[in-house]
């Protein structure tokens, strides 16, 4: 069948650099660079050029530039080269489309409509270098009441607690979907900066029981991995409902990243298709969810935190409710612009609401209902940076995942083909020769220094609005303003327009 | 259009002063009305008031409301409303004293109420929790009236203007009581209304603030999930609210309610004994929405005494100081020597550091 594909780059090799040293070759595992050595020149098969700039950032001699592909079709602004060739691809192939990572569309981001508010003459602003600046948060449950033993001393009474230093996690991403010494990466940074990181629903690689003190467990549809063993280790469990990349649909991880040590790990056969289903089918209901946290939390006899995590859609407010009163501790919203390993780009890219919004009516939902306090709100969905971290606080949210950023900071370069197995970055890969591209040793200690930068910007940022607990800026709106939003938008946030 | 305080918030400074006989002597409002007049710097005639505890021995088991009225109609309404619930035993209007520093005076009326005893019954409330929603159901939804003072025994007395003005134009020299709070504000804006002024109160409780927080959204969106509704957006307002929260709903302590607003850092925590650190955690674990930041020195009142406490940087001045069986709290040491020249055990407690003082005899609590 005729292929219509055009390439998304353009290779630039600089041939007055080029030395022929063949490292671009080595490097791209999907085989763009090739030498004929007959001529002594270096030659690109552009069409397999994912743009990961592995080979530009390894260069000695910065010969090669990536660029965008500048040749098009006739212009026009109903059918963009996108979508013509999207049909070319699935004329060819009678198949889903399918993508990795957020969805690059350009959607509202409201965290860059929402501005950040600072102290002035009525109060002062908190130099954090100075006095005491506290970014530690607990998730978990609260109890209504308080209670106290025959002498009148307070019994503590409360359930088990997620206690961080800063209210950041690393979000669900499974042992296959991404590799050992990702995994490895992400175990250790998150037992050094005091916070959790989450096994996503792969099981967890056995070596990685020691980090289980910061581990989060996830227990998703299709089960993979969970037995006694696995929940006993883990600091807190937490259900996959759904994630905000792919809401509605299930998982699927193709049997050639079901190596020997991932196939036992996720507790099924090398070289199978690991399937998880679009719901969980023991629950079609928030009943049969209430069974499962309790199940659950039996099963762990009642030491560790449940979280329900589900993906941000049009009635969540309503859907976080429900879960709030199913017994689970916390809830995790995972907003339209999240990451994934994998998901049919369609459902990407249209299916789903936006975190920011997400979490505003969620929050105000829940405080409607009296019950904001009893559980914790954990968001993700595109965290950026730290400003963001600021901002869905003061939105409401107790703390934030972050998937993508993590990933970044271990080498990622976002061209968005984890779904290939291919990744030159040894992230989103299980072939060996990749994986060992990524020294744990030094990605550990990438993602310590990123979230130790964004402590240190939060702590700037808290101290500019006099406030010297990041508990101070849960739900208060009123340090944020919207710049070019509308009334709609405005009362949904919640929040106030500047100079209003 | 007037800046009127629950359309916007408004920041202010101020100058707050408290007097306590621990032995329930008897003493005028005179001397916190002199006590208050030496920080006159610290107030810009933009709001001024006091609460005075133990001064209507006659009717101390009736609950004394005080209520501002825009106009007769609110007054008709407002009374309707207080007649369906209440008993009334007298209502009258509060005296007060022309002077030319105070004008454009609301209509000012005193009721000593007891609840309706099948009303109450209705209600499966207790007599406090009945009363306080009755003065929430006032205060949002009758237009033009305003409920500013609803305990038993005590009566709040505020308006538009310097704290001595505000004094003498209540008559307050011929108040007896055994315990006074004054205020003197410094707003950033003009707010046009007296319901503005401090004290805030609710019930017996009372509180004259000085600060600005910066906890508020976060304060006030915890604390409407009870029940209370922030209509004035000021700091005292929400900050009555979280301790009757966890003072009369919770039943904390007062203490421990320090604890909650005021909490110390968790570096200081972590170097406290065991016993001790656990409370402590437990107590920022359980209320971290109640947390306080930003500045704030703050006198709260109850029945039985008063807890003065700044915020937990101590980023405003308090003075503390005593005289026999007498406790005095300031903004500044000058208030307190204005009346009482031999002051003695003159100390500045450090932030976050709750000073309680409570009437010999009576219970230790609010
Ligand atoms: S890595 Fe750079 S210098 Fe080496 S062959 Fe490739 S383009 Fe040439
Ligand atoms: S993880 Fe690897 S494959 Fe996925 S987007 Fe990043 S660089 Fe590309």
């Amino acid at each position: 069948m005729p292929n219509y594909i055009l390439p998304d780059f353009e290779v630039e090799r600089r041939d007055d650099r080029c030395i022929r040293c063949r490292v671009c070759e080595r490097q791209c595992a999907n085989e763009v660079h090739s030498y004929d050595e007959e001529n002594d020149v270096m030659l690109a098969d552009e069409l397999k050029c994912v743009g990961c700039h592995r080979c530009v950032a390894l260069c000695p001699t910065r010969a090669l530039k990536i660029v965008k592909y500048s040749g098009t079709f006739r212009e026009n602004a109903n059918w963009s080269n996108q979508s013509i060739l999207e049909i070319y691809k699935q004329a060819e192939s009678g198949g889903v489309l399918l993508s990795s990572m957020g969805t690059p569309n350009p959607c509202p981001v409201y965290f860059d409509k929402i501005l950040i508010n600072a102290s002035q003459v009525t109060n002062p602003s908190i130099d954090p270098l100075r006095e005491p600046m506290e970014t530690r948060v607990f998730l978990g449950k609260r109890p209504q009441n308080i209670e106290r033993d025959e002498t009148g001393k307070l019994n503590n009474n409360l359930p088990p607690q997620l206690e961080l230093s800063v209210p950041i996690m690393f979000s669900a991403m499974s042992y296959g979907s991404i590799s050992y010494n990702a995994h490895e990466s992400l175990a250790r940074a998150a037992t050094e900066l005091g916070i959790y990181y989450n096994t996503g629903e792969g099981g967890l690689h056995e070596d990685f029981y020691k980090y289980g003190p910061n581990t989060i467990v996830q227990v998703a549809s299709g089960r993979f991995g969970v037995h006694k063993g696995y929940l006993d280790v883990a600091a807190a469990i937490e259900i996959k409902m759904g994630q905000g990349a792919k809401p509605g649909i299930g998982g699927h991880l193709p049997g050639e990243k079901i190596t020997e040590d991932v196939s036992r790990a996720r507790m099924i056969p090398v070289g199978t298709d690991a399937i998880s289903p679009a719901p969980h089918h023991d629950i079609y209901s928030i009943e049969d969810l209430r069974q499962l946290v309790y199940s659950l939390k039996e099963a762990t006899e009642y030491k560790k935190p449940v979280i329900v995590k589900v993906a941000a859609v049009h009635n969540i407010a309503a859907i976080a409710s429900g879960i709030a009163r199913s017994g689970a501790d916390i809830i995790a919203i995972d907003g339209f612009r999240g990451g994934t390993g994998a998901a049919p780009t369609r459902i990407r890219d249209n299916v789903g609401i936006p975190i920011e919004l997400a979490l505003a009516s969620v929050d105000k939902r829940l405080r409607d209902e009296g019950i904001r306090g009893n559980v914790s709100l954990v968001v993700a969905g595109s965290i950026r940076n730290s400003a963001d971290v600021v901002k869905a606080i003061a939105l409401g949210a107790d703390a934030c995942y972050i998937g993508t950023a993590a990933l970044i900071a271990l080498g990622c370069h976002l061209c968005r083909t984890c779904h290939l197995g291919k990744c030159n970055w040894g992230i989103a890969t299980q072939r060996p020769d990749l994986v060992k591209r990524l020294n744990p040793e030094i990605g550990y200690k990438r993602l310590v220094n990123l979230v130790t930068a964004w402590q240190h910007e939060i702590k700037e940022l808290l101290g500019g609005m006099g406030i010297n607990s990041i508990e101070a800026l849960r739900g208060n709106r009123l340090m944020l303003r919207g710049v070019g939003l509308n009334e709609k938008e405005l009362e949904i946030l919640g929040i106030k327009h500047a100079g209003e | 259009m007037k800046l009127v305080e629950g359309r916007v918030r408004i920041p202010s400074g101020c100058a707050i002063s408290g007097i306590i006989s621990r032995d329930r002597r008897k003493f005028t409002g005179e001397r916190i009305v002199e006590s208050m007049k030496v920080m006159r710097e610290r107030s810009n005639g933009l709001g001024g008031g006091f609460a005075a505890y133990g001064i209507y021995p006659k009717y101390k088991d009736s609950y004394a409301l005080h209520i501002f009225y825009n106009d007769s109609n609110a007054k008709r309404e407002c009374e309707a409303f207080l007649n369906e619930h209440f008993e009334i035993d007298e209502a009258s209007e509060l005296p007060t004293r022309k002077i030319p520093e105070i004008t454009d005076e609301p209509l000012i009326w005193r009721y000593f109420a007891l609840p309706r005893p099948s009303r109450l019954a209705a209600s499966q409330l207790d007599e406090r929790e009945y009363t306080a929603r009755c003065v929430f159901a006032i205060n949002a939804r009758i237009d033009g009236a305003y409920v500013f003072s609803s305990g038993k025994n005590m009566g709040v007395f505020k308006a538009v203007g310097y704290p001595e003005d505000v004094g003498r134009f209540y008559m307050l020299d011929e108040y007896e009581g055994y315990m006074f709070i004054g205020h003197g504000r410094y707003p950033t804006n003009t707010p046009g209304w007296w319901g503005g002024a401090h004290p805030f109160s609710l019930l017996d409780f009372a509180v004259v603030h000085n600060g600005e927080i910066s906890s508020y959204d976060a304060n006030r969106r915890f604390i409407e999930m009870f029940g209370y509704r922030c209509a004035l957006m000021t700091d005292t307002e929400v900050i009555t609210y979280i301790l009757d929260y966890l003072i009369r709903h919770v039943g904390l302590t007062l203490e421990e309610s320090a604890s909650v607003i005021a909490a110390p850092f968790w570096s200081s925590i972590a170097k406290k004994p065991p016993e001790e650190r656990e409370r402590l955690t437990y107590l920022r674990t359980m209320f971290p929405s109640l947390l306080v930041t930003g500045p704030f020195s703050i006198i709260f009142c109850f029945e039985g005494g008063m807890m003065a406490l700044n915020d937990r940087l101590k980023l405003r001045s308090m003075v503390t100081a005593e005289k026999g069986d007498m406790v005095y709290v300031a903004s500044e040491e000058c208030a307190i020597r204005a009346v009482e020249p031999d002051a003695e055990n003159l100390r500045y407690p450090s932030g976050g550091e709750p000073v309680i003082v409570t009437l010999n005899g009576g219970k230790d609590n609010a």
